[in-house]
C-alpha cells in the first residue's frame, strides 16, 4: 500500500474541515500516534495544552470509576493544528473539556473529541469557542457515544464562534450515538459576529475599538475556561489567547 | 460650551437611501446650564442624541457642532467621550461576560490615557465607584454583575447615572433618562443629575417627554424640537406651558 492511500483526505468525515494542503504532505506516523493515559479510580487529572505549531496531537484517555479528566486547550497555531481527544468514561466518571481556537491569516484550527460513555452515571461537559478573522477557520467535531448500559449519562456539548471579519469561518459537527434510554445529552452551536450595539456602547463610554474588541473576545471565550480550578492558570491561558489579537489590522 | 449650528442628519434605510431627520437644527448650551429639549414623538430628539454621540447608521449631511471650541463631529465616538461628552442611553445595552466594574474601569482609564492622565488604581477606582453607587442608591453588588444584564428598566437608568458619576464628564446628553422610572427612582436620578452635573463648568442637554423630571432637575432653558428643528426656546415656564397646553398649541403660536 502506498503512503498516499493511507493518508486521510477531506472526503473522510473526520477530516472534512482539515487543511487539505497539510494532509497531502503529512507524516502518516504522526497521524496514527496516540498518547495513551489512564485516570485511576476516584482521581482527578487536569491538563492544559497550547497548540502553537502545525500538526496533529492525539490523546486517548481512559477514566476509571469515579475519576475525572479535565483538559483545557488553546489553539492559536498559525497553520493547521488539530487536537484530538478520545475519552472513555467508566462508572460515574467525568470528562471536562474547555477549548478555544483563535487566529487569523489562513490557518485552520480544530478540536476533535470522541467521548465514550461506557458505563452508567458518567458525565461530560464540553465548551468550545472559536474566534476567527482573516480567512482562518475554527472547527469543532464532537462525538458522544453512549453505550446500551450507560444509563443516567449526562453529556453536554456547546460550541460558539465569533467571526471578526468577513471571510473567516467556523465549522462544527456534533454527533450523538445513544444506545441507552435514560440519558441526558445536550448540544448547542451558534456562529455570530461582534455585537455592534455593545461595541458602540463601549465607544460611547470612551473605550477605543481595539480595547472594546479585547473585552468582548475575553467575555466570549471566558465560558470555555470558566470551570478551570486555579485563577492563575485561568488568567494565564486567557492572556495567551487575548494576546493573539494584538498587532492584527482588524 | 456646546453649539449646534444648522445641523442636518439622516438615518440610513435598509435600501441604502437616507431619510432626513434633523433639518437645520441650531441650539446653544452655555457652561453652567441645563437645557431641556422637549418635543412630540418622531421629532428627532433621539436622533439628535445619536448624532452627538456618533452612533453608526446616522449621517450628518450639514452643519456643525462645536464642543469646548473644537469640532465634535470630527471625533470618533470614544474620542468624544474622552473629550468630556457623556451620552445617557434611552435603552442601555447589555454586555454579557463583562462586569460593570471592569467595563467602567477600562472606560475611565481609556479616557484618562487619551487625556494624558495617569490611570486610576484598582483600589482608588473601587472607592470612586462605591461613592457614586451610593449617591444613586445602587447596591455595589450590582456593579460586580455583568453590564446591565438582568437589570430592571429603573436599575439600568440608575446604573447609567452611576457611570456618569464615575466618568465625570463635562457635558451630558441625557436621552429620556426618566423613562421607565418609578416616582422614587425619578427623584433619586434627578438628584443624581444635579449632584454630578450642576457646576459652573458643566452643561446638560436633557431630552425628555415630560415635565416631571424637570421638577427635580430645574432647567435654565427649554427648547421645543419638532420636525427636525428647534421651533421655540424659552425659560422653565415653557415646559409648564407645554404640559398644560400641549405641543400643538405652543408650536402653533411659535409658527405664527
Amino acid at each position: 500500500m502506498t503512503q498516499t492511500a493511507i493518508l486521510p483526505t477531506n472526503k473522510d468525515e473526520a477530516w472534512r474541515y482539515a487543511d487539505a494542503g497539510y494532509l497531502k504532505g503529512a507524516d502518516v506516523n504522526e497521524l496514527t500516534v496516540w498518547r495513551e493515559s489512564i485516570v485511576p479510580e476516584g482521581q482527578t487529572i487536569c491538563e492544559s495544552s497550547h497548540l502553537t505549531d502545525s500538526g496533529v496531537t492525539r490523546l486517548r484517555v481512559h477514566v476509571e470509576a469515579g475519576g475525572r479528566y479535565e483538559h483545557f486547550a488553546l489553539n492559536s497555531a498559525a497553520s493547521y493544528a488539530r487536537l484530538e481527544i478520545e475519552v472513555t468514561l467508566n462508572e460515574g466518571a467525568h470528562f471536562e473539556f474547555g477549548a478555544v481556537t483563535i487566529g487569523g491569516g489562513d490557518t485552520t484550527q480544530e478540536f476533535v473529541t470522541r467521548t465514550i460513555h461506557a458505563q452508567p452515571h458518567g458525565t461530560s461537559n464540553q465548551v468550545v469557542r472559536a474566534v476567527q478573522w482573516g480567512k482562518s477557520s475554527g472547527n469543532f467535531l464532537g462525538r458522544i457515544e453512549v453505550v446500551r448500559d450507560a444509563q443516567k449519562t449526562d453529556a453536554g456539548m456547546n460550541f460558539r464562534a465569533l467571526l471578526l471579519e468577513r471571510g473567516a469561518s467556523a465549522n462544527t459537527k456534533p454527533e450523538l450515538e445513544i444506545f441507552a434510554d435514560d440519558v441526558l445529552c445536550a448540544h448547542g452551536a451558534a456562529i455570530g459576529q461582534m455585537d455592534e450595539a455593545a461595541a458602540y456602547y463601549m465607544a460611547a463610554r470612551g473605550i477605543p475599538p481595539e480595547v472594546a474588541r479585547k473585552l468582548m473576545v475575553q467575555a466570549f471565550i471566558g465560558d470555555a475556561f470558566a470551570s478551570m480550578q486555579g485563577n492563575d492558570e485561568r488568567d494565564a491561558i486567557m492572556e495567551k489567547a487575548l494576546i493573539q489579537l494584538e498587532g492584527t489590522d482588524l | 460650551m456646546l453649539k449646534i449650528d444648522n445641523l442636518s442628519a439622516e438615518i440610513a434605510n435598509e435600501d441604502g437611501a437616507g431619510k432626513q431627520i434633523l433639518k437645520g437644527l441650531s441650539l446653544e448650551v452655555k457652561a453652567g446650564e441645563v437645557h431641556a429639549i422637549m418635543g412630540p414623538n418622531g421629532a428627532g430628539k433621539s436622533t439628535l442624541s445619536y448624532v452627538l454621540g456618533g452612533r453608526p447608521g446616522y449621517e450628518v449631511t450639514g452643519g456643525s457642532v462645536t464642543f469646548n471650541g473644537g469640532e465634535l463631529l470630527d471625533l470618533e465616538s470614544h474620542e468624544r467621550a474622552a473629550a468630556g461628552l457623556f451620552l445617557g442611553f434611552q435603552y442601555p445595552v447589555e454586555i454579557p461576560g463583562v462586569s460593570n466594574v471592569q467595563f467602567l474601569r477600562e472606560a475611565l482609564n481609556s479616557q484618562r490615557k487619551a487625556r494624558g492622565e495617569e490611570p486610576l488604581s484598582g483600589g482608588d477606582f473601587l472607592k470612586l465607584a462605591r461613592e457614586k453607587a451610593a449617591l444613586l442608591k445602587l447596591d455595589m453588588e450590582m456593579l460586580k454583575r455583568h453590564v446591565n444584564v438582568g437589570f430592571s428598566g429603573g436599575e439600568k437608568k440608575r446604573a447609567e447615572m452611576v457611570q456618569m458619576g464615575i466618568l465625570g464628564p463635562k457635558f451630558a446628553v441625557l436621552d429620556e433618562t426618566d423613562s421607565g422610572l418609578d416616582i422614587d427612582a425619578l427623584r433619586i436620578v434627578g438628584e443624581g443629575i444635579n449632584s454630578i452635573m450642576r457646576a459652573e463648568n458643566k452643561g446638560v442637554l436633557l431630552i425628555t417627554h415630560y415635565q416631571r423630571l424637570l421638577d427635580y432637575v430645574k432647567p435654565d432653558r427649554v427648547s421645543v424640537l419638532a420636525g427636525g428643528r428647534i421651533v421655540a426656546t424659552g425659560g422653565p415656564e415653557l415646559a409648564l406651558r407645554l404640559e398644560a397646553e400641549g405641543y400643538d398649541a405652543v408650536m402653533a403660536e411659535a409658527a405664527a
